[in-house]
């Protein structure tokens, strides 16, 4: 059904990226995400794994190098398409960015809003999902009233409202104890399960040894990819 | 180099040869939540177990344990689906109550209030002027002064009969001693013996609008000859002047209106910079999520156009309201015989029906005004976050 050479989500090819006139925080980056996969993406703390899933969402461009996404070049999006090519990406990031005039209903359904979308068409799937990460109760407060581990559930609700094709998930357990990061990556698994290709980025080894999945490791500017 | 040219050919030929796959893509996306599919609401049970896994049990059976603590409220708020009532009201996406969003509406009302007390001037001397010139223009005045030796009467009666044989002029009114002496009342008071004053007397000539002019060379003529102490003054050359010089001061309004315009516009330009900057994470996280730029700016816009508008509205009812206390002032002012010679010069205060309608006009001037800019502030800016 694909041809398998450029059925890939994501691939970088020779991708460098430097903040400002700083050093190359990331040197000659290739590998690929195919569709369904599941991967690690780890690496020392400041090694560049924000930086590399930012490339991703095209949130950064890379100082050279070639990034393809669901086979566009990124080099050739426009700022529409750019809108739709994220709709089908989910993202979990690392410091959440709900936002906090917002409830967290209105946080999760976000990304159906901004597609234009009626609130009545939406609603009860938003509810649903809220019931299911196990925030039925605190749907109508803002995320600022939430715990470390409600505000993770309803970031990664947020990222799974749009039934994503990606998940980019950025230290998705940092927040929690380890019994929840447990059941977390449980989910994750499941997810991929489902037909979601899935990065985790994390440096918890504890976490990653729960599950053999192929692993990105980022060292200095580097990439190494164990399959 | 090389790399760089398989990877750009690469892409090229991966666009192409995508388009059909993308679309195929979107179709066989992970069926999590189609509620219409049973194997995917399994997965939806299976899933939610491993979240739910070492929690206390599930709400519904506690929660029927836990109606009768409810209070009426309670009972009678659980009656209304949630999630209806939260349709009513989405949250706006740009916070209401920003401080620079405040400052926006206060830099518009004041510039709205400025906007519409100058326009409120501008029409107060254009009416002003038109009446004079009206007034002055629709009338002439023959002054004859006394002189020893002429009979004073006399001379009034034959100019009087002068002016009436002439075409153009259908009105012919000699004062009369005690109307002239009344005239200079207001100004030499009435104490003073006017008998014994050389009082000079007017014939007031009052011109058929209808009429082209009365052919005022040969009545100046044969005024001269008749009554040599008689002066036709037709006012041509004051209303002239104060024409000009209403009209000159009608276009320094008019200059001061657009220039107020223009500042409110700088002015609305800055405001939703700074309101929008207090705003970057939001839009930050609206674009990573998927939003386009004209969804983000729809949102600011609506918001802007509101504030632009609540801005607008004070500013111009305020004006109104001044311009309201001017007149109930002027008015009383008015009775006085001193207001009265200031209310024949510069006309009452009170503001037309013209009047209050373009003080309303300039509200709406601002709310567009507003609107148009902010659009273009905010796509600015959209672009150099991006
Ligand atoms: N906006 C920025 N401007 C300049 N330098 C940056 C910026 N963001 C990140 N960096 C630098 O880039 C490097 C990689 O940062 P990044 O956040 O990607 O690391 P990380 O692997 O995600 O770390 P962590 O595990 O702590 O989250 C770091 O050295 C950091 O200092
Ligand atoms: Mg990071």
């Amino acid at each position: 059904m694909r041809h398998s050479g450029c059925s890939n989500l994501v691939r970088f090819e020779n991708v460098g990226l430097r903040y400002g006139m700083g050093p190359e925080v990331l040197r000659d980056i290739s590998f690929h995400i195919a569709p369904r996969s599941f991967q690690f993406l780890t690496g020392p703390s400041g090694s560049g794994k924000t930086t590399l899933l930012k490339l991703v969402l095209q949130q950064l461009r890379p100082t050279r190098g070639t990034i393809t996404l669901f086979s566009r070049n990124s080099a050739s999006i426009t700022q529409d398409d750019l809108a739709n090519l994220r709709r089908r990406i989910g993202i979990i990031f690392q410091d959440f960015r709900l936002l906090d005039h917002l409830t967290t209903y209105e946080n999760v359904a976000l990304p159906l809003r901004v597609q234009g979308k009626s609130e009545s068409s939406y609603r009860n799937e938003v509810v649903e999902l809220l019931r299911w990460v196990g925030l039925g109760e605190r749907m109508h407060v803002p995320p600022i009233v939430l715990s470390g581990g409600e505000k993770q559930r309803a970031a990664i609700a947020r990222a799974l409202i749009v039934r994503p094709e990606l998940l980019l998930a950025d230290e998705p357990t940092g927040n929690v104890d380890p019994p929840l990061a447990r059941r977390l990556l449980r989910l994750f698994v499941e997810l991929n399960k489902l037909g979601t290709a899935i990065v985790l980025a994390t440096h918890d080894f504890t976490l990653m040894d729960q599950f053999d999945a192929r692993r990105i490791v980022l060292a200095e500017g580097q990439v190494h990819v164990f399959e | 180099m090389s790399s760089n040219d398989m990877s750009s050919n690469d892409g090229g030929s991966a666009n192409r040869a995508e388009t059909p796959q993308q679309g195929n893509a979107v179709r066989s996306r992970p069926a999590i939540r189609r509620a219409s599919d049973p194997a995917a609401s399994a997965n939806r049970e299976a899933l939610a177990g491993i979240l739910h896994e070492e929690r206390a049990p599930p709400e519904p059976p506690a929660r029927t344990g836990r109606t009768r603590h409810k209070t009426l409220l309670d009972v009678l708020k659980d009656s209304v689906p949630r999630a209806r009532r939260r349709d009513e009201r989405q949250t706006a996406l740009v916070p209401e109550a920003s401080i620079s969003g405040r400052a926006l509406v206060i830099v518009v009302v004041i510039m709205t209030f400025l906007a519409s007390m100058t326009a409120g001037a501008v029409e107060l001397i254009a009416t002003a002027s038109a009446s004079w010139s009206a007034d002055v223009t629709r009338e002439m005045t023959i002054q004859i002064r006394p002189r020893s030796g002429r009979d004073l009467d006399a001379d009034v009666k034959t100019a009087s009969e002068l002016a009436r044989g002439v075409g153009g002029i259908d009105g012919v009114r000699p004062y009369s001693k005690e109307e002239s002496e009344r005239l200079l009342e207001p100004w030499l008071g009435s104490a003073l013996p006017f008998d014994q004053m050389p009082v000079p007397r007017i014939v007031v000539l009052s011109l058929d609008p209808k009429a082209s002019l009365p052919d005022l060379a040969s009545l100046k003529r044969r005024l001269a000859e008749a009554v040599p102490t008689a002066t036709l003054d037709d006012h041509r050359q004051w209303s002239a002047r104060l024409a000009t010089m209403a009209g000159a001061l009608v276009l320094v309004g008019l200059t001061a209106l657009a220039l107020v315009l223009i500042a409110t516009g700088l002015a609305i330009a800055f405001a939703t910079r700074g309101a929008m900057a207090g705003t970057r994470e939001i839009i930050n996280v609206l674009h990573l999520v998927g939003a386009e730029d004209r969804f983000i700016a729809d949102e600011f816009q609506r918001h802007f156009l509101m504030m632009g508008l609540r801005g607008g509205l004070i500013g111009s009812g305020l004006a109104v309201l001044a311009f309201l206390a001017a007149g109930a002032l002027s008015s009383r002012w008015n009775a006085t015989p001193q207001g009265e010679q200031i209310e024949a010069l510069f006309g009452t205060f009170a503001l037309g029906p013209r009047g209050y309608l373009a003080v309303i006009c300039i509200a709406f001037v601002v709310a567009g005004l507003t609107a148009i800019v902010t659009r273009r502030t905010v796509y600015r800016n959209l672009r150099d976050i991006t």
